[in-house]
């Protein structure tokens, strides 16, 4: 028993020798990763632009993407971590921060699609075929707050929830379902959203390109606020950056952001059909368009992008 | 009902027509739960005997600790694992997160406790009924631990069981620390949270009729070693 005790006792010592040199060696070499993590939205995952694009980026860069589907929220705060190399999001002051913050470098316009304003066929609120977002959303809250209609929330920090409170906040409104029962705040993604809307009859806003995707499940909504020029939601994709986290592949990010915005990927975007329809629209090398979306310097980036290879 | 009836024929369209997809998904969530277990019984099995073949002051409260610590909700386990692998976390130079291995690590600190604590509250129950008939009998410490081990047996592959079952099933702890990444850290539980979102409950469904399937398998298997060789 002496024995079996002896050795029990010198494995033990072995296995805590071996675990502190490896984590000491691990601590002492960073290791560079062989492939991307790309953090991005819901809205973008779920149209299937991804599973369209990035296999074409893979073989033609001989790389692999993994991609995280978070809200725009959660996927700035993961690579404000450091857990990502490169975002794709839909939110300008969330993007804004996270530059000026130094955690991203080389913001870029992508793309870009619309929100629309969805809710029931019957329509209590009487929106329908408004042209201006912020009365549609005025005229929603009177219905709301007698009783006539319901308007359900992402609440999730997504591109949508914070284009939503953007509009809210333009009639000076803070809403809570604590104060306003009318007000559902789901904490939820999209797809979500939707069939809660449909079952409940409730107004909501979403992307369009999920609309399309998932219009054939709703069939008490219909579109019934668009084209405002509020409603314009753009896309940007940025690398993280790499000087606040040098363990991260910043070249293939680099990579991955310029296929995005180059001559090709722009094409590929704009080839994307989903039912017959168009879900994104091309952007990046429109610089009267991009500047009017938010990007100031879209001339520049895109220039520097262009000088990098490969 | 007819979206459940689709689903048990989704599932073995399935799995007969060996779809990639859904193999990939069965077999990393066979593998991270597997090896979570695997892991717990190695070192939660001598822990938990141990705890259970002794008498000593505060067991009653080591009991209570590792009965808590069974009950750990999986969510807040996933949530403290990503913050411990993170790029900004302590092992961040380890680059774990949104790995097989990162579900692992949370799978094992979750699978841990309850193979302690079921094994020791069953070899503590056995041992009481044994401990004087056997030294009444002349045997010595060795020979007293090895009858009570032998006799636990039931005990010890319930806490395997029991581990195997929340692992299999959990689904927060692997979503936040793996991702839900296709092909790379996407199981079973994860994959229908997401079938589920974008609206395809019949292979949600399907999914989860998989996952039954699997998971009463390996019970089988499992319920078979636990009561093989034991006539009563």
């Amino acid at each position: 028993m002496k024995i079996m005790q002896t050795v029990a006792l010198s494995l033990v010592i072995l296995a805590v020798l071996s675990a502190t040199v490896f984590i000491a060696y691990q601590y002492s070499k960073p290791q560079p990763r062989q492939y991307l993590i790309l953090a991005t939205t819901t809205s973008t995952y779920d149209s299937g632009l991804l599973d369209y694009l990035i296999p074409i980026f893979e073989s033609k860069y001989n790389t692999e993407v993994r991609v995280l589907p978070k809200g725009t929220g959660e996927a700035i705060e993961i690579a404000k971590r450091g857990d990502a190399d490169v975002v794709l999001i839909h939110a300008k002051s969330l993007e804004e921060t996270f530059v000026n913050q130094g955690y991203g470098v080389h913001r870029v316009g992508v793309m870009y699609n619309d929100f629309i304003i969805i809710g029931p066929t019957t329509d209590p609120a009487g929106i329908k075929g408004t042209t201006n977002a912020t009365q549609a959303f005025a005229k929603i809250m009177q219905a709301g707050n007698q009783g006539k209609a319901i308007f359900i929330s992402r609440a999730d920090k997504s591109g949508t929830n914070l284009k939503e409170l953007e509009i809210w906040a333009r009639i000076g409104v803070n809403l809570s379902n604590r104060t306003q029962s009318w007000y559902l705040e789901a904490g939820a993604g999209m797809g979500t959203v939707l069939r809660m809307s449909n079952e409940k009859q409730a107004y909501s806003l979403t992307d369009r390109a999920t609309w399309i995707s998932f219009k054939d499940q709703l069939q008490n909504l219909a579109v019934l606020v668009e084209k405002d020029n509020i409603l314009l939601n753009p896309y940007s994709v940025i690398p993280v950056n790499p000087e606040k986290y040098p363990q991260r592949n910043f070249k293939t990010a680099v990579t991955f952001a310029k296929f995005l915005v180059s001559e090709e990927g722009q094409k590929l975007i704009a080839d994307f059909k989903k039912n017959g329809e168009t879900l994104f629209f091309q952007m990046s090398r429109t610089f009267g368009k991009a500047n009017q979306l938010g990007f100031p310097n879209q001339a520049e980036e895109i220039a520097w992008y262009d000088s990098q290879k490969p | 009902m007819n979206a459940i009836l689709e689903g048990l024929i989704k599932a073995f369209g399935l799995l007969l027509s060996l779809d990639p997809e859904v193999y990939s998904i069965m077999f990393l969530s066979l593998r991270v739960s597997g090896l979570a277990v695997i892991t717990a019984a190695i070192f939660g099995i001598p822990c938990g005997a141990t705890i259970g073949l002794r008498e000593f002051v505060g067991k009653r409260f080591l009991m209570a600790i590792v009965n808590t610590l069974m009950g750990l909700p999986p969510v807040v386990v996933g949530l403290f694992v990503y913050l411990l692998l993170s790029t900004s976390g302590p092992l961040g130079p380890f680059q774990l997160l949104y790995t097989p291995t990162a579900m692992i690590v949370a799978q094992l600190i979750m699978a841990f406790p309850i193979t302690i604590g079921v094994t020791a509250s069953s070899v503590d129950a056995v041992g009481k009924g044994l401990r004087e008939k056997a030294l009444s009998l002349g045997a010595t410490q060795w020979q007293l631990t090895t009858t009570i081990l032998r006799e636990a047996r039931v005990g010890l592959l319930t806490a395997v069981i029991v581990s195997f079952g929340a692992a299999i099933s959990e689904v927060g702890a692997v979503m936040i620390v793996g991702g839900n990444i296709r092909w790379v850290t996407r199981v079973l539980t994860t994959a229908i949270v997401l079938e589920t979102e974008l609206g395809e409950f019949g292979i949600a469904i399907a999914l989860g009729i998989i996952l039954l399937l699997l998971s009463f398998i390996i019970n089988l298997i499992l319920t078979q070693l636990q009561w093989s060789g034991l006539r009563r």
